[in-house]
C-alpha cells in the first residue's frame, strides 16, 4: 500500500521536475529542478530494492554531475534568459507525444514470460550492496575496469578542454602556432 | 499492486519529457540536461527489470550507464566552455559549420 | 626426342622475344642474325625429328603441362612429331630460317627492324603450335597466333595513308590487315563451331581420341564436323568467298608475302583437312565439294593473274590458285598428294616472292610490271631464279612443280571427276600463261625502266645465298616423291591409281602440253611487244582486272550495309537509348543528391529532430510487427 502511494507520489514529482527542467526559459531554474528530479528518481531505486544503486545516484548523479553543471554554468551568463527561437511547436510536442504514446502502448503489453532465466539472481541471504559488489567484481570485472580507464580519460579530457589557461584554446590554434610555442619551449 | 509495467511506462513518460527538451531547446545547455533526463529514465526501466526478473544483470547496467554519464559530462561540459569561450554564447542555431 | 621437339619449338619464340626486347630501338643487325640463329637451330632440331620419325616409325610426343582442366574438359598443352608434323615442321623452319637470313638485306634500311624480326619470329612460333599440337585447341591456339602475326606483319608499314581504290586496289597496309583479320575471324567463328561440335559429341579435343572415334558417329554429325571445320580452312586459306585478303595482304614486306602469304599460314587450311582426314574420309560428297571449290578458286584465281599488273598481286593469285589445287587433291582423299604438293609449292613459291623482293628493291619499291622489262642484264642471278621458280610452278619437268600437280590431276582424271580435271587442265595452262608474262614482263624485252628513271642493281650476295636453297628444292623436290609418299602415308591414307601405263603418259603429255603452250605464249606475245591496247577495252579484261568487282561488291553488299546499321545503332540506338538511360538514372542521383543536400545542414536540431522521425517510424514498425503478439 506503502508502495502504491510512494510510487505515485514520486512519480508525480519527477514528472513535474522534469517538465521544468525542460520548459524553463531559466538556466539556474532548470539545473535546480533536475538536481531534484534526480533524487526523486533515486527514491525508486529504494523502491526498487536497489538501495545502492540509489545511493549512487544521490551522490554521483545529484552530487558530482549537479556540481559540474554548476560550475560549467560559472563561465557562462547563465542568470539572464536564453533566447530561443522555436520553430513549431507543435511538431516537437507532436514527435514526442506519439513516441511517448507508442512506447506506452508498447510496455503496457505484458511483458514477463516464461522464457526469461535471471543469469545473477538475488539470493535473500546477503544485502543489495554486497551482492552487487559480488556481482562486479566477478562477472562484470574487465566492463568495470574499463569503465574506469574511461572515467580516467574524460576526467583528463575535462581538465584540459578547460584547462588552466582559461584565456586561450589549445584545440582552436593552428599548427603553425602550436610548433613555434614548441620551438620556443626547446630554446 | 505496483507492476513492471507501472515502471515502464514511468520510464516511458519521462523518455518522452526528455525528447520535448532534446527537441525544443537550442540552448547547449539545456540540451544536456535533457540528455541526462534520458538516461535516468533508462536507469528506472533496468531497475525495475531488475527486481522484477530477479536478476542483478539489470542493476549493473544501470550502474555503466551513470559512469558513462559522468564521462559525458566531464568532455562535454569542457567542449562547451571552449565553444563558449570561442563564439560568447551556446545556441545550437550558430553551430553550424558541418553545413553541407 | 622431346628435347628436340622443344627445341624446335621455343627458339623461335625466344628469337622473337629477344628481338622484341629491342622494338622500339634503332636497327640492330645482331638481332636478325640471331634471330636466324635461332630459327637455323630449329630447323637442324626439326630435321632431326624428321630422320628419326622416319627410321625408327616412333611418334613423338610431349606433354608441357596440363592446360585447360574444367570439369570433365581437360585439355593438355601437348605436342606430337608425327609424319605430318615433322614435314610440316621441316618445311615451316626451312623456309623461314631463308626468309629470315633474306630479311636482314631486305629490311635493312627499314626503321622497324627489330619489331620486323620479332614478329616475324613469333609468327614462326604460332605456326608451329599450329602444326605440332596434339589436340585442337593447341592448333586453334597457333590458328589465332599465325593470325595475329599475319595482322602485325601485313599492317607493318601501318603509317602510310589511305588511297582509293583506283591508286592502290588494297587501300592502305593498315586497311588490308584489318581486311585479313577480320575475314579470319569470319572463318575462325566456323572453325570454333566446328571444335564445339567435336567436343560435344566426343568429349575431348585429342586428335587421336576424336579421330579413333569419330566413325561411330551419325553421318550428318560427321558431316556438320567436316563443313564447319572447313569453313576455318576457307578463311585461312583464302578460299572463295573470303579470299580478296589475300591480294590485299601483299601490302606487307615481301618477305611476309613470302613466309606467310605463299609458303605457310595459307596453307593452314590444308594441313587442317589433312590432319582431319579421318573426318573427311567418312564423308566423300563433302570432300566432292572441297574438290569443286578448290578447282574453280585454282580457275577464278588464276584468270585474274593473268591481266594484273602488280608484280605481287600475281603471284599471290597464283597462290590462292595453288591452294586451290591442294584442296582438290585433299577433298578426293588424296591427302599426301595435297601435302606434297603443299611442300614443294612452299619452296617455289617462296622462291619466287623472294625474287620479286629483289626486283621491287632493284625498282625502288615499284610494282608495276609495265614499268620493268630488260631487267635480266642487271640481275641475272635473281632473274635465273625466278625463272625456275616460274617453270616449277608451271609444272614443267624435271622441276619440283611437275610431280606434285601432275599428281593432283592424275587424281582428279583417275576418280572420274573429269570437270574437275578440265578445270585444272586450263588453270594450269593458264598458270604457264601468266608466270612467264611476268618473266617477259620483268626480266626481258624492252627496258622500260630507263623511262621512269630507275636504275636497278643486283641484291647483295647473302640475299641471294638465302635463296639458292630453295631454287636447288624447287629443282629437285619432286625426285624424293616416293620416300615422302612412303613416309607420310604410314600415318595418311594411302591413294590408290586404277590407271592404265597408257593413260598415264598421255595424261602427263597433255599437261605438259599446255603448260609449254601457256609458256610459248607468253614468251611470244611479250618479246614481241605484248597485246595490243584494245584489248583493255574488252569487258572480259575489264572484269578480270577488276577481280571480278569481287571487292567493290562486298563493299556494296556487306560494308556499307554495315556501316549504315553501325550509324544507326551509334546515333539511335546508342546515343538515344543506352546513353540517355545512363544519363537518365544519373540525373536522377544527382537531382536526388541535391535536393536532399538541405537535409546536412549542420543544425544539430534539425538533425535531433530527423533522429526522432526515424525513432518514430521504428516504434510504429515494432508496433506493428511485435513478436509478444
Amino acid at each position: 500500500m506503502y508502495e502504491t502511494i510512494a510510487f505515485y507520489l514520486f512519480a508525480a514529482l519527477t514528472i513535474v521536475m522534469f517538465t521544468i527542467t525542460v520548459m524553463s526559459r531559466n538556466a539556474l531554474y532548470a539545473m535546480t529542478s533536475l538536481a531534484a528530479g534526480m533524487i526523486f528518481i533515486s527514491a525508486f531505486f529504494f523502491l526498487l530494492d536497489a538501495d545502492f544503486l540509489g545511493v549512487v545516484q544521490i551522490i554521483v548523479y545529484s552530487g558530482a554531475v549537479m556540481a559540474v553543471y554548476a560550475f560549467a554554468m560559472i563561465f557562462m551568463d547563465t542568470l539572464r534568459d536564453v533566447k530561443e527561437k522555436n520553430p513549431s511547436k507543435k511538431i516537437v510536442f507532436f514527435l514526442s507525444g506519439m513516441v511517448a504514446l507508442l512506447l506506452v502502448i508498447i510496455l503496457l503489453t505484458p511483458l514477463i514470460s516464461e522464457k526469461v532465466q535471471a543469469l545473477y539472481p538475488f539470493s535473500d541471504e546477503v544485502g543489495n550492496a554486497e551482492a552487487v559488489g559480488i556481482v562486479l567484481f566477478t562477472k562484470y570485472l574487465v566492463p568495470f575496469e574499463v569503465a574506469a580507464i574511461m572515467l580516467l580519460v574524460a576526467m583528463i579530457a575535462g581538465i584540459i578542454l578547460a584547462s588552466k589557461r582559461m584565456d586561450e584554446s589549445i584545440t582552436l590554434k593552428i599548427d603553425q602556432e602550436i610548433e613555434e610555442e614548441l620551438q620556443k619551449g626547446k630554446r | 499492486m505496483i507492476t513492471l509495467n507501472h515502471y515502464l511506462v514511468l520510464a516511458a513518460i519521462l523518455f518522452s519529457i526528455s525528447l520535448v527538451g532534446i527537441l525544443r531547446r537550442k540552448n547547449l545547455l539545456m540540451l544536456f540536461f535533457a540528455t541526462e533526463i534520458a538516461l535516468n529514465a533508462v536507469n528506472i526501466a533496468l531497475a525495475a527489470f531488475s527486481k522484477f526478473y530477479h536478476d542483478l544483470t539489470g542493476q549493473l547496467f544501470a550502474f555503466f550507464i551513470i559512469a558513462i554519464a559522468a564521462s559525458e559530462v566531464a568532455v562535454g561540459l569542457g567542449l562547451l566552455i571552449i565553444w563558449y569561450k570561442r563564439t560568447g554564447n551556446i545556441d545550437l542555431d550558430t553551430l553550424q559549420s558541418m553545413n553541407g | 626426342m622431346e628435347k628436340y621437339l622443344y627445341i624446335t619449338l621455343f627458339a623461335p619464340l625466344v628469337g622473337s622475344l629477344f628481338a622484341a626486347m629491342f622494338g622500339m630501338k634503332p636497327k640492330k643487325l645482331f638481332v636478325g642474325i640471331v634471330a636466324s640463329l635461332l630459327l637455323f637451330i630449329s630447323f637442324i632440331s626439326a630435321v632431326i625429328l624428321l630422320v628419326h620419325v622416319a627410321s625408327t616409325d616412333e611418334v613423338v610426343k610431349a606433354q608441357l603441362f596440363d592446360w585447360i582442366t574444367v570439369g570433365s574438359l581437360n585439355i593438355p598443352f601437348g605436342f606430337v612429331a608425327d609424319p605430318v608434323s615433322t614435314v610440316m615442321m621441316v618445311t615451316v623452319t626451312l623456309v623461314s630460317m631463308l626468309v629470315h637470313i633474306y630479311s636482314i638485306g631486305y629490311m635493312e634500311h627499314d626503321e622497324g627492324f627489330n619489331r620486323f624480326f620479332s614478329y616475324l619470329s613469333a609468327f614462326v612460333f604460332s605456326m608451329l603450335v599450329l602444326v605440332m599440337s596434339d589436340n585442337f585447341a593447341g592448333l586453334f591456339i597457333g590458328w589465332e597466333g599465325v593470325g595475329l602475326c599475319s595482322w602485325l606483319l601485313i599492317g607493318f608499314w601501318y603509317h602510310k595513308p589511305d588511297l582509293s581504290r583506283d591508286q592502290n586496289p588494297s587501300i592502305s597496309p593498315a586497311w588490308a590487315a584489318n581486311e585479313a583479320f577480320i575475314m579470319n575471324r569470319i572463318a575462325d567463328l566456323g572453325m570454333l563451331i566446328g571444335l564445339f561440335i567435336i567436343y560435344w559429341h566426343i568429349g575431348s579435343l585429342q586428335y587421336d581420341v576424336v579421330f579413333s572415334h569419330v566413325n561411330l558417329f551419325d553421318i550428318s554429325i560427321i558431316t556438320m564436323m567436316g563443313i564447319f571445320l572447313f569453313i576455318g580452312a576457307m578463311g585461312k586459306s583464302a578460299q572463295f568467298p573470303l579470299h580478296t585478303w589475300l591480294a590485299d595482304a601483299m601490302e606487307g614486306p615481301t618477305p611476309v608475302s613470302a613466309l606467310i602469304h605463299a609458303a605457310t599460314m595459307v596453307t593452314a587450311g590444308v594441313y587442317l583437312v589433312v590432319r582431319s582426314f579421318p573426318i573427311y574420309s567418312q564423308i566423300p560428297e563433302i570432300g566432292l565439294w572441297i574438290a569443286t571449290l578448290g578447282a574453280f578458286v585454282a580457275v577464278f584465281a588464276a584468270s585474274m593473274a593473268l591481266v594484273n599488273t602488280d608484280l605481287k598481286r600475281i603471284i599471290a593469285y597464283s597462290t590462292l590458285s595453288q591452294l586451290g589445287y591442294m584442296f582438290v587433291a585433299a577433298g578426293l582423299g588424296a591427302y599426301w598428294v595435297a601435302l606434297f604438293h603443299l611442300m614443294t609449292h612452299a619452296f617455289f613459291k617462296a622462291l619466287l616472292f623472294l625474287g620479286a623482293g629483289n626486283v621491287m628493291h632493284a625498282m625502288d619499291d615499284e610494282l608495276n610490271i609495265f614499268k620493268m622489262g630488260g631487267l635480266y642484264k642487271v640481275m641475272k642471278w635473281t632473274a635465273a631464279m625466278m625463272i625456275i621458280a616460274s617453270l616449277a610452278l608451271a609444272g614443267i619437268y624435271p622441276f619440283a612443280g611437275f610431280f606434285s600437280k601432275d599428281k593432283i590431276l592424275e587424281v582428279a582424271f583417275d576418280s572420274h571427276h573429269y570437270i574437275l580435271w578440265f578445270m585444272l587442265w586450263v588453270g594450269a595452262g593458264m598458270t604457264a600463261f601468266y608466270s612467264f608474262r611476268l618473266i617477259m614482263l620483268v626480266f626481258f624485252g624492252e627496258e622500260r625502266y630507263k623511262k621512269y628513271g630507275f636504275h636497278p642493281h643486283e641484291a647483295p650476295w647473302y640475299m641471294l645465298a638465302a635463296m639458292a636453297p630453295l631454287a636447288l628444292l624447287a629443282i629437285v623436290a619432286g625426285f624424293f616423291e616416293h620416300s615422302f609418299e612412303e613416309f607420310v602415308t604410314t600415318l595418311l591414307p594411302e591413294y590408290h591409281f586404277h590407271m592404265e601405263g597408257i593413260t598415264k603418259v598421255a595424261l602427263i603429255g597433255l599437261t605438259t602440253l599446255i603448260a609449254l603452250s601457256g609458256i610459248g605464249l607468253a614468251v611470244y606475245k611479250y618479246s614481241k611487244g605484248g597485246f595490243s591496247e584494245k584489248w583493255k577495252e574488252n569487258p572480259i579484261y575489264k572484269l578480270l582486272y577488276n577481280q571480278y568487282y569481287i571487292p567493290q561488291l562486298y563493299d556494296k553488299l556487306f560494308a556499307q550495309p554495315y556501316r549504315e546499321l553501325s550509324q544507326i545503332a551509334w546515333k539511335e540506338l546508342d546515343l538515344r537509348l543506352v546513353d540517355a538511360t545512363v544519363d537518365f538514372i544519373a540525373g536522377i542521383i544527382y537531382a536526388t543528391g541535391f535536393k536532399s543536400r538541405v537535409v546536412q545542414s549542420g543544425n544539430l536540431s534539425k538533425m535531433l529532430r530527423w533522429m526522432v522521425i526515424g525513432l518514430l517510424i521504428l516504434l510504429v514498425l515494432v508496433v506493428l510487427y511485435s513478436p509478444v503478439r
